[in-house]
């Protein structure tokens, strides 16, 4: 019997659930000295002066740094799209863009004294007009960047067509907000760095690509490759947004070089909220229009998209968004504009789902519109225009190319397992009621992109002359399951079971190459680079079986359930794994290496059905059902995908109802912290009904897409309709995200001609 | 999140507590379960240079009924309150709100007096006090003296306790005829946006509002409404009348008041008014 397919349990847990895990920060490093950086209050404003001589003075500092001291020199945006005038300099140097950037490295013996003498640096602000929103960024009235000559860091605008509307009996159009959020992951950033006397790095690094970190870490200290060594241990959750190299890791490696000593960095949460990238930050007119029996004709959004003070991968993310833009949908005519700009806010990167959730966001919602005007159940007009099965692969308007898909049968499954009906007939009975407590059924149809942009991804396996396997992937699990998936998938080709399968990742030195974990990409490229690499081992195993037993190759089988291989008939005469691996040791060991790269993308899909109960007197939002289809073709492990699913649900959620970072007009961030920011917790939850759904991708030998990221894409726009779907007899059109009491109250009062504030 | 420096002093008596207090001063903050202090100590908002450790007095956590009266020790966690069989029979409205404060972990170390001393406008145990017209036995040099709660709460986190008094007893009446408690939240977890206690006893309704003002608010008016024979739908009307609610992220003050008037009507109609 396969182990595929099957809910294994996860090998990491025993681990987790009894000593727990060792993250960054539990590593100790001898004589290591600790840093504290002193951040910005201001969000915009020139250094006059900073004062650091108290801090020198505090106990146990034993260097203080700013930019003057900083032998690196601003950088660049790392990619080459964005206005390369909008450099950073790892100290802010003459001026700072956001609260929370790092202006001063205080570095003492310990932690607390880091922290103490922080407090004693005196810097001289000449607060500079804040730029918050990005319709005033546009606007280029104050400049971020003078050198620049403008806040726009990247222009991805095509045209527009006076016409493009023409022919339709129906349009409508709205502008929505896709607000900001932070990716809050539970473990916060956390670096080390040791220097060898020889003058080789080690660094430890909480994040989702050590590779990528490695060759930050050279490109910025000018080192050869081979000088850096990164690890990551176990690292707690990074959404994206622990992909790249930030200054505060930078600087670790560049003050332990500085000062001979190992030097250790790990960020509060209150630090991390300002401090780590946030997510979307897209700002959204849309406009659809169509006939009035529900047929879409066109549809075109224009984004300014948030980079934040310093453009990094969100000021990028309008092109996913471009890339997923007419969804599920057959849409003959679309329209895409998009202008990333600089605000004197947190910078933007990816975050769960990066790019695809607003453009899902975006259509899904706008849809519910066009079909409230035009008097037409929500989920009609959704199956009127769904791409059909039989059109795969399928070309969208965009260039995109979808690989597999059933999208009505995916709606259909989460009609039929909300029995959508009898959900109506509740709606309708509340409503002529007069209820306080309204009803709302919000859908959302979804398709997006994983590994949307193929790279080569690192997978080796080895068998020990002990009969146990050792796998090395370049992939860098931070809750995802990877070393019980990886050794599924061993032990599927080999027969050796999991137990006696390790798999070792984070650690540059032991994983020659890799590019790590994001964008949903790791079972179908480092996955498949395994499974390959098994594969291999296997067949290596077969001939040298082969050879010893005097037979072809041909004819020689792998007993799985024996673990060893034999030819064909004759059982009695075999090798076992141990033996063959034994046998091999002398040549170079029974070991294969994999460097795959996936032909395409794939494209998971799946429908979403949200109930929300929506208090009209309050505005509170309850949410009451969640009815889940989430296709990411075949399922290695239902229990790992289950995982992936109920964490993208959570944050989908969150984001529609709760989440939102928010800073005042002089580009006070008011929400720093996990009181202000409402993170969600399972409480605000209800059990998520999932239903299976697997049609098998024929992009890789294993038919599975990514799941990564699709709760949340499709859980978003769901739950913003059901709360929409509520209060549209009340003439209420929209509500912004997150739906909050006051948004909705709001809503309601403005829909009924009452006054509100 | 690393506190400034400060002394830590652990007593194992009221009198020791008390002395340390008056030696220290100002300068002094007293540490029971240490939820409303430590994170404020931690973001740097607060710096005390002496902290006070009552946690490990013993007999400072008990609830008892006292004639018409239920006396809750100052020490006593907000998870004892809420399991408390005294307050469920007795004050069931304490009991409950106790059950509302934070999370399970807020609730197995925070503790009654911590909470009511902390004095926090958002908080939802001083109103559950105020509206049962409760009272605090406060200690100090000159011995006890009792303050009733329409008197202790005078400003935002402030009370009419001196720097060299504690807290160490709360007082409510037996209030038996009708209770509810509206916490308005986003989150399990959350302060409340706006909150409203209602305690019915001795043929009398008690009203009082959460996070309405810079203190934890008696709502008058709605009791005298009450008094004067309105309705819950009318005199939840007037619940806002002498607040001041003020506006923040999650909510203008306009939307404060109005989600009083919802809440008291809501509350008052739960306590079978």
């Amino acid at each position: 019997m396969s182990i595929l397919g099957n809910r294994v349990l996860r090998k990491e847990d025993p681990k987790f659930l009894t000593v727990g895990g060792t993250y960054v920060d539990d590593i100790g490093l001898a004589g290591a000295l600790h840093v504290a950086y002193v951040r910005s209050t201001f969000a915009h404003a020139r250094i006059l002066s900073i004062d650091t001589e108290e801090a020198r003075k505090a106990p146990g500092v034993v260097a203080v740094y700013t930019a003057a001291d900083v032998d690196l020199g601003p950088r660049p945006p790392e990619m080459p799209m964005f206005n390369q005038a909008m450099t950073r300099s790892l100290l802010a140097d003459d001026t700072v863009r956001f609260v929370g950037e790092c202006v001063a490295a205080v570095v003492a013996d310990t932690r607390a004294r880091a922290v103490d003498a922080a407090e004693l640096v005196q810097i001289d602000y000449d607060p500079l007009p804040a730029v918050v929103d990005v319709e005033t960024a546009l606007r280029d009235e104050t400049l971020l960047f003078p050198a620049a000559g403008t806040n726009l860091a990247m222009d991805m605008t095509f045209g527009t067509d006076e016409h493009f509307m023409d022919g339709c009996e129906v349009v409508v159009r709205h502008q929505f907000l896709n607000h900001r959020v932070a990716p809050c992951p539970l473990e916060v950033r956390a670096a080390s760095a040791e220097w060898s006397p020889e003058g080789r790095l080690t660094q430890y690094s909480s994040t989702q690509a050590p590779h990528g970190v490695k060759s930050g870490l050279a490109g910025a200290l000018a080192l050869d490759e081979a000088q850096v060594r990164v690890l990551s241990p176990d690292v707690g959750g990074g959404f994206g947004a622990k992909m790249g190299t930030y200054p505060e890791e930078l600087l670790v490696a560049w003050m332990a070089r500085r000062l001979g000593r190992p030097v250790r960095w790990v960020e509060t949460r209150s630090e991390s909220m300002v401090g780590l990238g946030h997510g979307r930050g897209q700002l959204q007119e849309v406009e659809i229009g169509g006939s009035r029996d529900g047929r879409i004709l066109a549809y075109r959004l224009n984004v300014i998209q948030d980079g934040g003070a310093y453009p990094a991968i969100g000021a990028v993310l309008p092109f996913m968004t471009r890339t997923m833009l007419s969804g599920v949908y057959d849409i003959p005519k679309v329209e895409f504009n998009s202008r990333s700009v600089v605000t004197n806010t947190t910078p933007t990167v990816a975050y769960r789902g990066a790019g695809r959730p607003e453009a899902t966001a975006a259509i899904e919602r706008v849809l519910d519109m066009f079909a409230a005007e035009i008097g037409m159940d929500p989920a009609e007009v959704r199956r009127r225009n769904l791409i059909q099965k039989d059109a795969f692969p399928f070309t969208t308007p965009t260039g995109t190319v979808y690989d597999i898909g059933d999208y009505v049968r995916a709606l259909d499954l989460a009609l039929e397992a909300a029995d959508y009906p009898a959900l109506r007939a509740a709606q309708k009975q509340r409503r002529e009621s007069g209820a306080t407590k309204q009803l709302g059924i919000g859908l959302s149809v979804y398709v997006e992109i994983t590994n949307g942009m193929p790279s080569s991804e690192f997978g080796a396996v080895e068998v020990r002359p002990d009969g146990t396997v050792v796998v090395r992937t370049g992939t860098s699990p931070h809750g995802q399951g990877h070393v019980t998936a990886w050794a599924m998938l061993v032990s599927e080709q080999l027969g050796i079971p999991i137990e006696s399968i390790e798999v070792v990742h984070g650690d540059t030195d032991v994983v020659p190459r890799g590019v790590g974990t994001f964008g949903s990409r790791s079972l179908q490229a480092g996955g498949v680079a395994v499974n390959q690499a098994a594969t291999a081992v296997v067949e290596r195993a077969r001939q040298l079986a082969a050879d010893l037993l005097e037979a072809n190759p041909d004819d020689v089988i792998l007993d799985k359930v024996g673990q060893r291989f034999h030819v064909q008939g004759t059982p009695a005469a075999g090798r076992s794994w141990k033996e063959l691996a034994a046998e091999a040791e002398s040549q170079g060991g029974l070991t294969a290496e994999v460097d795959f790269t996936a032909p395409g993308p794939t494209f998971p899909f799946g429908a979403h059905l949200v109930v929300a109960e929506v208090d009209t007197e309050t505005g509170l939002v309850e949410i009451k059902r969640i009815v889940a289809v989430d296709d990411a073709g075949k399922i290695l492990n239902p229990m790992l995908a289950e995982g992936q699913v109920h964490g993208g649900l959570a944050q989908g959620v969150a984001q529609a109802l709760l989440e939102e970072v928010r800073y005042d007009e002089d580009g006070n961030p008011v929400t720093a912290n996990l009181a202000d920011y409402a993170f969600v917790t399972a409480a605000e939850l209800p059990s998520f009904e999932r239903i299976a759904m697997e049609t098998p991708t024929p992009v890789n030998e294993l038919g599975a897409k990514g799941i990564g990221e699709s709760g949340t894409i499709g859980s978003t726009p769901a739950v913003h309709n059901a709360v929409c779907d509520a209060l549209v007899h009340l003439g209420v059109r929209h509500v912004p995200m997150p739906t909050s009491p006051q948004r909705v109250w709001r809503a309601i009062n403005e829909a009924t001609g009452k006054a509100s504030a | 999140m690393i506190p400034a420096a400060f002394d830590y002093v652990r007593v194992d008596s009221v009198d020791a507590a008390v002395a340390a207090l008056t030696e220290h001063g100002d300068d002094a903050k007293l540490l029971a379960g240490g939820h409303s202090l430590l994170p404020l100590m931690k973001l740097r908002l607060a710096f005390p240079s002496v902290l006070i450790d009552i946690g490990r007095i013993e007999g400072l956590s008990y609830v008892r009924q006292e004639g018409d009266q239920v006396a809750i020790g100052a020490l006593t966690r907000h998870c004892d309150v809420n399991a408390s069989p005294e307050l469920a029979r007795h004050a069931p409205l304490l009991a409950y709100v106790a059950g509302k404060v934070g999370d399970p972990q807020v609730r197995h170390r925070g503790t009654i007096g911590g909470s009511i001393a902390h004095a926090d406008p958002a908080s939802d145990l001083p109103a559950a006090v105020l509206a049962l017209g409760g009272e605090m036995v406060v200690t100090g040099p000159s011995g006890q003296r009792v303050i009733p709660a329409t008197e202790f709460f005078t400003g935002f986190l402030e009370t009419a306790m001196s720097p060299e008094e504690m807290l160490t007893e709360i007082r409510v009446p037996t209030a038996t005829a009708g209770h509810s408690y509206q916490k308005f939240v986003r989150r399990a977890q959350d302060w409340a946006m706006v909150g409203v206690a209602v305690a019915r006893y001795d043929g009398t309704t008690g009203v009082s509002l959460v996070n309405m003002g810079p203190t934890p608010l008696r709502a008058a008016a709605v009791e005298s409404a009450l008094a004067s024979g309105a309705s819950a739908a009318d005199a939840a009307e007037v619940a806002d009348q002498d607040s001041e609610p003020t506006g923040d992220a999650n909510a203008s003050p306009e939307f404060r008041r109005h989600l009083a008037k919802v809440l008291t009507r809501r509350a008052l109609e739960e306590a079978g008014l």
